[in-house]
């Protein structure tokens, strides 16, 4: 296989923006401020359609199980359902709709789990600490946690785990 | 010493909770053997159980008062005396369908056969049915209909709970078939009894056995298989060390690099040769946000350390994968899992002389078999990892491929068409569907090799005459 054909992602284990937009997988700009919407960073064509069940709101299509997911933008509430659900971990919602902060939806699966108010480590797509956010919301759908962190707007789209401190 | 153990745990998972990773001592330089695999399939914990040797403690369970003894090299057959008046008189069984192995693919096929009412046998080498998903805490890919979504060891509950309703399918636990014979019967070796079985055909869904690979200290008590780690942690909540290295980024090593997270194990770096990750891009984001380096283009070169892992020395590879001299790492580490691979348990089939072919994208020899999964000994079927490695969701629909060909050659008339209809649309689901994926190509490919059509079946039956037949 030449290199120089495989993504950088395949090289890495980190997908970037540039290359999450250029796969159709990124809202766009008005979408993502208006409120809530779900970022399904899934670039690769796994044999799966898990989220295409999960969404309660009709909002992700795929014709064939080896398709990438496509959200309906309009349709996508932000509810989090896909962000428990999907059996990749690959599911997160954005919120960019707020004045002075973004709020970032990510699961969750290590222990100790984060209560509301806990102030918990940002993580990047490299595992770099990136600073502290407060945890605003947390539920559980079959042992995925499903936490809602504040951050800083310039991290909504950087920040995509969190780590809580034993 | 007496030691504590929990119901339902193995002797080597109960003796690694309290800190005895060392089994026994290799035959001639009385080495020290650490678990490997975890799952029976090889010698690495043998120990003497209750003066008997060889035992594999992996898949033996506890109980009241067994007595364990490491084992130094070659032990000695045991007296009569020792396994006397515990022997069971041989049993005969007929049955239409016999069943080796229960893990995804064995179960699934049984419930398929089951539910038309045919007799069948499953044995199984483990004293738990469910095979490698019993270990599997991770939420499964693929549809609703496929399971998706539900934790591995959440579909094994689930296929043996609904298999527990049907009387018409017999359970064999600790049981392993070792041959098939003229006249087509099996022979089946249980704990104290022999069984002689004969089935009107056979399934083997005899999974897989993780690969090794070749350096210095490699046989040191903390290099594993990296589903033997997941075996201790996962199944019996067994912390398997502090500090890990993995070497191998597929789909494996990327998911036990996260469990291992997830059991509170650090994970130094998984190592990859190829110059990019071997699995799937989510799984890999998955161990990376949480800070896990993934080092492509590098292997192992030596584990060292006295009586177990202390360290590995890893080594960045050129363009040919030779080792780039000056680029060697030491890792402190007290784990080394291989994650490099696994290769079929075709044991069976090349004992009953069964035509195999080596196919590379499917990790070793298999059996060539027709579409609807049947070798050449005729009435002799293979599924799941036993028919080249791909993964659960494949060897669970592969399970019922196989049961519905059978079923449709046992039953009549209406039912038979609409056996057959039903087999046809799984298929036409699993080729065209779902092993379209470009992520699946290479197991797509090997599938593909160790495929023929039924007449080029009939004619490799006619140029090596099968010696046994289960029609």
């Amino acid at each position: 296989m030449v290199l120089e054909s495989v993504p950088t992602y395949r090289r890495t284990g980190i997908v970037s923006v540039e290359e999450l937009k250029s796969l159709g997988l990124l809202p766009p700009e008005e979408r993502l401020r208006k409120g809530p919407v779900a970022i399904l960073e899934c670039p690769e064509p796994i044999p799966c359609n898990i989220c295409v069940d999960a969404c309660p709101s009709g909002a992700i299509k795929m014709d064939r199980i080896v398709d990438l997911p496509r959200v309906d933008w309009d349709k996508c509430t932000g509810c989090g359902t896909c962000v428990a659900l999907c059996p990749g971990l690959a599911a997160f919602v954005v919120d960019l709709s707020k004045p002075d902060k973004a709020y970032v939806t990510v699961p969750h699966e290590f222990l100790p789990v984060p209560r509301v108010g806990d102030e918990v480590w940002l993580l990047g797509r490299d595992g770099r600490r990136l600073g502290k956010g407060k945890v605003v919301k947390v539920w559980e759908r079959n042992r995925t946690w499903v936490v809602t962190v504040e951050v800083p707007k310039e991290l909504a789209m950087e920040v995509r785990a969190i780590w809580v401190e034993r | 010493m007496e030691i504590e153990a929990y119901e339902g745990e193995s002797i080597a998972a109960a003796l690694y909770a309290i800190g005895i990773d060392v089994f026994s001592y290799s035959s001639k330089l009385g080495r020290p053997r650490g678990a490997f695999c975890m799952i029976g399939k090889c010698s690495s914990c043998f120990m003497v159980v209750d003066g008997v040797p060889n035992t594999r403690t992996c898949i033996e369970p506890v109980r009241d008062g067994v007595r364990v003894e490491r084992q130094k090299g070659l032990a000695p057959v045991p007296s009569e005396k020792t396994v006397d008046g515990s022997v069971e008189p041989e049993e005969v069984l007929e049955t239409d369908v016999l069943i080796v192995g229960g893990g995804p693919a064995g179960l699934s096929a049984a419930l398929e056969l089951a539910r038309y009412g045919l007799n069948v046998v499953i044995v199984n080498e483990h004293f738990k049915l469910g095979g490698q998903l019993v270990k599997q805490t991770h939420k499964f890919f693929g549809s609703k209909e496929l399971f998706g979504g539900l934790r591995g060891f959440q579909i094994a509950e689930m296929l043996s709970e609904q298999l527990s309703k049907y009387d018409n399918v017999k359970v064999l636990l600790q049981s392993a078939a070792y041959g098939v014979f003229r006249g087509g019967w099996v022979g089946v070796a249980s704990r104290n009894k022999l069984y002689r079985i004969k089935p009107r055909a056979v399934i083997v869904a005899a999974g897989a056995t993780e690969q090794y690979l070749a350096f210095p200290g490699n046989d040191l008590p903390g290099v594993m298989g990296a589903g033997g780690a997941q075996t201790l942690m996962n199944e019996y909540g067994i912390k398997p060390g502090d500090r890990a290295l993995v070497v191998g980024s597929g789909n494996v090593g990327l998911i036990v690099s996260y469990q291992l997270l997830q059991a509170g194990v650090k994970v130094e770096a998984i190592l990859e040769i190829m110059p990019q990750i071997g699995g799937w891009f989510v799984h890999a984001a998955k161990v990376r946000r949480y800070g896990v380096p993934i080092l492509t283009s590098h292997t192992i070169k030596a584990a060292w350390g006295r009586e177990r892992v202390e360290g590995a020395t890893i080594v960045r590879v050129d363009e040919k994968f030779q080792p780039v001299p000056g680029s060697e790492r030491d890792i402190e580490c007290d784990l080394v899992l291989l994650a490099i691979g696994l290769a079929p348990d075709t044991r069976l089939f090349a004992q009953a002389g069964a035509v195999m072919r080596w196919i590379p994208e499917l990790g070793g020899p298999v059996p060539i078999r027709t579409r609807r999964l049947e070798t050449s000994i005729p009435g002799m079927y293979v599924a799941g990892d036993a028919s080249g490695i791909e993964e659960a969701t494949t060897a669970m629909i592969e399970g019922r491929i196989a049961a519905l060909a059978i079923a449709s050659k046992f039953l009549d008339g209406e039912r038979a068409k609409r056996v057959e209809e039903e087999m046809e649309k799984l298929l036409d689901f699993l080729w065209n569907e779902y092993r379209a994926s470009p992520l699946l190509a290479r197991a797509r490919a090997g599938k593909e090799k160790a495929t023929v059509s039924e007449e080029e079946m009939e004619r490799l039956r006619k140029e090596h005459p099968p010696l046994v037949s289960f029609r």
